[in-house]
């Protein structure tokens, strides 16, 4: 995985004494609330629900294990001994004490991590796909990309003040595990007449104004990576709109602009920036990728596994991915025990994950934008210890892109803008079905819950979604169906009339129910809705 | 009634005006009235709290509690961490008032 350079590393450590300074500055009283609000948002610091909360970039959700027992670190000595994994691969910690932020940037800083733009309207931390440089169906890393275009966003001072944030997310496989399409930009590493290049997509995203990002260049040459993206945020920084929060997003500009028009100016923008050295030298590039170079896989290694163990068995099934590499494959630690919070770690889970991190998977994990955690190389001979110590854990749930493998945002026991708690909501559906038979009967139901518009939880990229809303004061929950966050790319459709917390977990089940009666060989939910269509689940719900 | 609430600068932590100072537990919040005005701005000035504002509130026998669920929520804790609520004051404790 990348190293910091002297340079990354200078920058890291000069931030760190620039915000001891200003929050000196601000205890002492010599800086206004209003004037330390946006210094402490650009280092991630949040002032939430009940506390400070920092959010802690994960670059592409990679982690090696000496920056997760850091996590861990953090968790214990400065929060109350956990942190919650992200929909942006990222981690929050929620109890977090001001006169404290500087210490813990300044330990994040000694393994390589911050929180600079994890906040504010700038360009946010570049997700990618969980299983990048393992994945037997990926044409090539894309960290390598999303690498490069981290440094060129880092403090880049034309995109430091944007309409409002942006998210860009790269993937290199046509499946897609990111949710590409619903970034702001999307971009997916393509092969053409022998030469890589990236496809962009833009205007994609979730909130209050779901898009899905339509198509803006099909190819352009990893020699122009760089430029095309400065293009379409000059663009965007240009013409989008400051005078509505609501409507600053660049898929509103996008839609209002139309598709056509926003290529012809990205185009002509792009044309602009030729020759203006925008773009790192190539030499660059291929020293970054030198960074991610595959680990020394052992050769001649055996696929067979030892499958006696019933319970192991299906953790197998559900919870390890094919890897590219005879012999290897990718286990995914599912942070969704029932009855848990989705996303949620201990700091002796953390410490556990960096352990198994370190031993079987070449010192490194990933974060997913599923809120679980990936051990992206091990070898199969090595699983079933794996799986031992995380049943030891009570860590080894086999859910993996089952119904209860919920994502959730923190929604209102956390977070300020929620008008509705979602982790309850979470938990009573992942008790109602926490048979794992059951689950797996059901196949693959991606769920995810949003506690109100802003859509963290990726409510409308939901097979079964759900939006809590606030209904005069009392907390009520909308059901949508039919999302998807994959290729196969859809927004989800509200059914009707809103749920108290009690009967959204019963609409969920009757839905599955349809699901059960509806389905014919080999489809999943999503693929009965789409073919039986709404009504038939709206006849369910409503009568 | 309406109770005035905002959170510790330092820590960060939610507290709510006892009429002569700040307190973690919210059963200790007093009604607030016109003077609120000069009681933020002054407070503000002493850079002990920061964003400051009122909330309605009612009496229960759980003592003064917000109406609104998301400021229940605050003033008591995440509902589903029971072992990280803000217990009501326990007078064995000592002098609770930050």
């Amino acid at each position: 995985m990348y190293k910091y350079d002297n340079y990354d590393q200078e920058m890291v450590y000069t931030r760190v004494a620039e915000f001891r300074d200003q929050v000196e500055r601000r205890i002492a009283g010599k800086l206004t609330e209003d004037q330390f609000k946006p210094l402490r948002l650009m280092n991630g610091l949040y002032l939430q629900l009940h506390a400070y909360m920092l959010r802690v970039a994960v670059p592409y959700g990679t982690l090696n294990s000496e920056q997760m027992r850091m996590l861990a670190h953090i968790a214990r000595k400065y929060d109350r001994d956990y942190g919650h994994f992200t929909t942006r691969q990222n981690i929050q910690y929620n109890w977090i004490k001001l006169e404290d932020a500087p210490d813990i940037l300044a330990d994040l800083a000694t393994v390589e991590m911050h929180a600079i733009q994890t906040s504010g309207n700038c360009i946010r931390n570049i997700s990618s796909d969980q299983y990048a440089g393992a994945a037997a169906d990926e044409l090539v890393d894309p960290r390598p990309y999303a690498e490069l275009l981290r440094q060129w966003s880092s403090f880049h001072p034309e995109f430091s003040f944007l309409p409002r944030k942006f998210k860009f997310a790269v993937i290199a496989s046509d499946e897609d595990r990111a949710a590409m399409r619903l970034h702001d930009i999307g971009i997916q590493m393509v092969e053409q007449d022998g030469a890589i290049g990236a496809r962009y997509y833009a205007g994609g995203g979730m909130g209050r104004t779901p898009m899905i990002g339509p198509l803006i260049r099909d190819f352009v040459p990893v020699a122009d990576l760089v430029s095309y993206a400065e293009a379409i945020l000059r663009v965007y920084n240009r013409y989008g709109r400051r005078d509505n929060k609501y409507k600053a997003r660049i898929k509103i500009l996008v839609h209002e602009m139309g598709a056509e028009k926003f290529i012809e100016e990205v185009e002509a923008e792009f044309a602009h920036l030729q020759g203006q050295n925008i773009d790192a030298p190539a030499a660059e590039l291929e020293r970054i990728k030198g960074y991610f170079e595959d680990p020394a896989f052992e050769t001649g290694l055996s696929d067979e596994i030892d499958r006696s163990d019933p319970d192991f068995a299906v953790w197998l099934d559900q919870n390890v991915h094919t890897h590219k590499q005879p012999g290897y494959a990718i286990a995914v630690i599912s942070l969704k025990p029932t009855g848990g919070i989705p996303g949620d770690a201990s700091s002796a889970q953390m410490e556990l994950m960096a352990d198994l991190a370190e031993r079987y998977s070449f010192d490194e994990c990933r974060v997913t934008h599923s809120q679980n955690i990936v051990l992206p190389h091990v070898r199969k001979q090595d699983l079933h210890a794996i799986w031992q110590k995380l049943v030891e854990a009570e860590f080894a749930s086999p859910n993996l892109d089952l119904i209860s493998d919920i994502i959730a945002c923190p929604g209102l026991d956390y977070c300020s803008l929620a008008n509705a708690r979602s982790i309850p909501v979470a938990q009573k559906i992942a008790q109602r079905f926490k048979e794992i038979d059951r689950q797996k009967e059901l196949g693959e139901l991606k769920l995810k819950i949003s506690g109100c518009i802003n859509a963290c939880g990726h409510h409308h990229a939901g097979h079964i979604g759900i939006l809590g809303v606030d209904r005069k004061g009392t907390e009520n929950y909308q059901l949508l169906l039919g999302g998807s966050g994959a290729e196969d790319v859809s927004l989800a459709k509200i059914t009707g009339p809103g749920f108290d917390e009690d009967g959204i977990v019963d609409a969920v089940e009757k839905v599955t129910d349809v699901y059960v009666a509806e389905r014919e060989d080999g489809e999943r939910f999503l693929d009965t809705y789409r073919r039986v269509g709404m009504d038939r689940f709206k006849e369910a719900l409503y009568g | 009634m309406k109770i005035l609430t905002g959170n510790d600068l330092k820590t960060g932590d939610v507290v709510w005006w006892t009429g002569y100072d700040w307190s973690r537990h919210v059963s200790d919040a007093v009604p607030v009235y016109d003077n609120v005005t000069d009681v933020i701005a002054r407070e503000i000035a002493k850079r002990a709290v920061s964003d400051c504002y009122t909330v309605e509130a009612e009496k229960t026998d759980d003592g003064v509690l917000p109406i609104h669920i998301k400021e229940k929520i605050r003033a008591t804790g995440p509902t589903v961490r029971p072992d990280l609520k803000i217990s009501p004051p326990d007078p064995a404790a000592g002098n609770w008032v930050i």
